[in-house]
């Protein structure tokens, strides 16, 4: 399959970028490729002009912020990276732990954390670590001022974000996990694609007592965009992580995701019930890593 | 309009003016040749068209030849050193890790990164490092042994 013919830019800097994105308004931005290519070659997208940012520098790497307390993930940095980064590992796992899950290691080499994030495919896994982090997404538009979202206004509906058309997405950041948190991403994927049929991430953070003083639930897969199951986070918060309260959590996820997706892959009603089980099964993996 | 990428593919260099919407499995298969790298899925999927990018494995039917200017490529053609195979060639022969070999080229070269990130794997770790590619034959158990088979040999060389 072949895409339809388009012009091509490759910046070098993000303001060269940000100054073709404003004179040329049929242009998509290029990071990875591996949402954007495909969906050219099946000609679903044919933009008359690619900017490539993938040679930009500057929106590349991983960093701790200087007063701690956060982690600065650049834009371009491929979900292989993520899954690899020992600072990751070490002060916000969720983060690795739903990387290492995309799709596969070629994949994961090519695939960007902000092309994803961007593309909002409503099957993706890091939305729903990104939702249960609450994390934040740092856009940059042409005029070159900054604009902050928080991941849980980023995701609108399917492939729909709070980007706007002259934005470019430069920078992710998450929260380093204290201690007494855990957390964890359960995942049920497509055998063919490994795109989440649903994924839930959670966190939990337990206080002296051992009950939950902090619940967060990201569920992607299963409706058009990745949501934060409020009430199933209000049923467990200020319990004590038993499986029964687990379950009962549990029970209450599948009413945020509202009409849920139905395809070949899998029912309405079977990823109905793939929300409930696997979020009880990443809110007793968190609580167990509390 | 065309541009002009300068490419290195198996230590050659390269150059040429290409269409953007030109894939790299298209530009090594027709404008070099080299038909060793195999398109089969042409979904990202298979990873029948896996090469390496700067020694990393990639799909590339999922990279324009245009976002490869400057990078050096090895294809299944680029293994073999005066006139030997690589080990990982001659672990697919011995151990019969291939049937019909159409998604043997894409399997050696995302098991070249495999051993090259974790010299001496597990059975469960190579399962995991091809899990980006598809043999229709389903010939995967021979697959393990012929990358086990490579593993051993690479290691041997390296402590002599």
């Amino acid at each position: 399959m072949i895409p339809a013919a388009f012009e091509y830019e490759a910046p070098a800097t993000l303001m060269e970028a940000l100054a073709l994105l404003r004179r040329h308004r049929g242009a998509k931005l290029l990071a990875g490729g591996h949402s954007l290519l495909p969906m050219m070659k099946l000609r679903l997208a044919a933009p008359e002009r690619l900017i490539d940012i993938s040679r930009i520098k500057e929106l590349a790497g991983i960093r701790e912020s200087r007063g701690g307390g956060t982690i600065v993930i650049g834009a371009l940095t491929p979900h292989g990276t993520l899954e690899s980064s020992a600072l990751l590992q070490e002060k916000c796992p969720l983060l690795a732990e739903a990387a290492a899950v995309i799709g596969d290691p070629q994949v994961r080499n090519r695939g960007t954390i902000g092309g994803s994030l961007a593309h909002a495919d409503p099957a993706a896994d890091l939305p729903a670590a990104l939702l249960a982090l609450d994390a934040t997404l740092t856009a940059m538009g042409t005029s070159g001022a900054r604009r902050q979202v928080p991941a849980r206004r980023f995701f609108r509906g399917l492939l729909t974000t709070a980007l706007r058309p002259t934005e470019v997405l430069t920078e992710i950041t998450v929260p380093v996990l204290k201690r007494g948190t855990g957390s964890a991403y359960e995942k049920f994927a497509n055998k063919a694609s490994r795109f989440a049929v649903v994924g839930v991430a959670a966190v939990v953070a337990l206080d002296r007592r051992g009950r939950c003083s902090q619940v967060a639930i990201g569920i992607t897969g299963a409706g058009p965009k990745a949501v934060r199951a409020v009430r199933a986070e209000a049923a467990l918060l200020g319990r004590e992580p038993t499986a029964a309260n687990i379950a009962a959590a549990a029970a209450r996820a599948s009413a945020a995701v509202g009409d849920a997706l139905s395809d070949i892959h899998a029912s309405s009603e079977f990823r109905l019930h793939l929300t409930e089980v696997l979020t009880r099964r990443a809110l007793a993996r968190a609580a167990a890593r509390a | 309009m065309n541009r002009q990428v300068t490419l290195r593919v198996n230590g050659v260099t390269q150059q040429h003016s290409v269409e953007p919407r030109l894939l790299l499995v298209y530009y090594l298969r027709e404008v070099l040749g080299l038909t060793g790298t195999h398109v089969g899925c042409d979904t990202s999927q298979c990873g029948a068209c896996t090469v390496l990018l700067e020694g990393q494995a990639v799909k590339s039917c999922t990279i324009l030849a245009v976002q490869a200017d400057g990078a050096e490529i090895t294809t299944i053609e680029g293994l073999a050193r005066d006139g030997k195979l690589h080990p990982l060639q001659t672990g697919f022969w011995e151990e019969h890790g291939l049937q019909c070999g159409f998604c043997t080229p894409g399997m050696i070269m995302a098991a070249c990164q495999l051993l090259e990130r974790i010299p001496d794997p597990s059975e469960a770790q190579i399962r995991h490092g091809l899990a980006g590619n598809l043999c229709r034959c389903t010939g995967y158990h021979n697959i393990v042994r012929a990358v086990q088979h490579a593993a051993r040999k690479l290691l041997e060389t390296k402590q002599r």
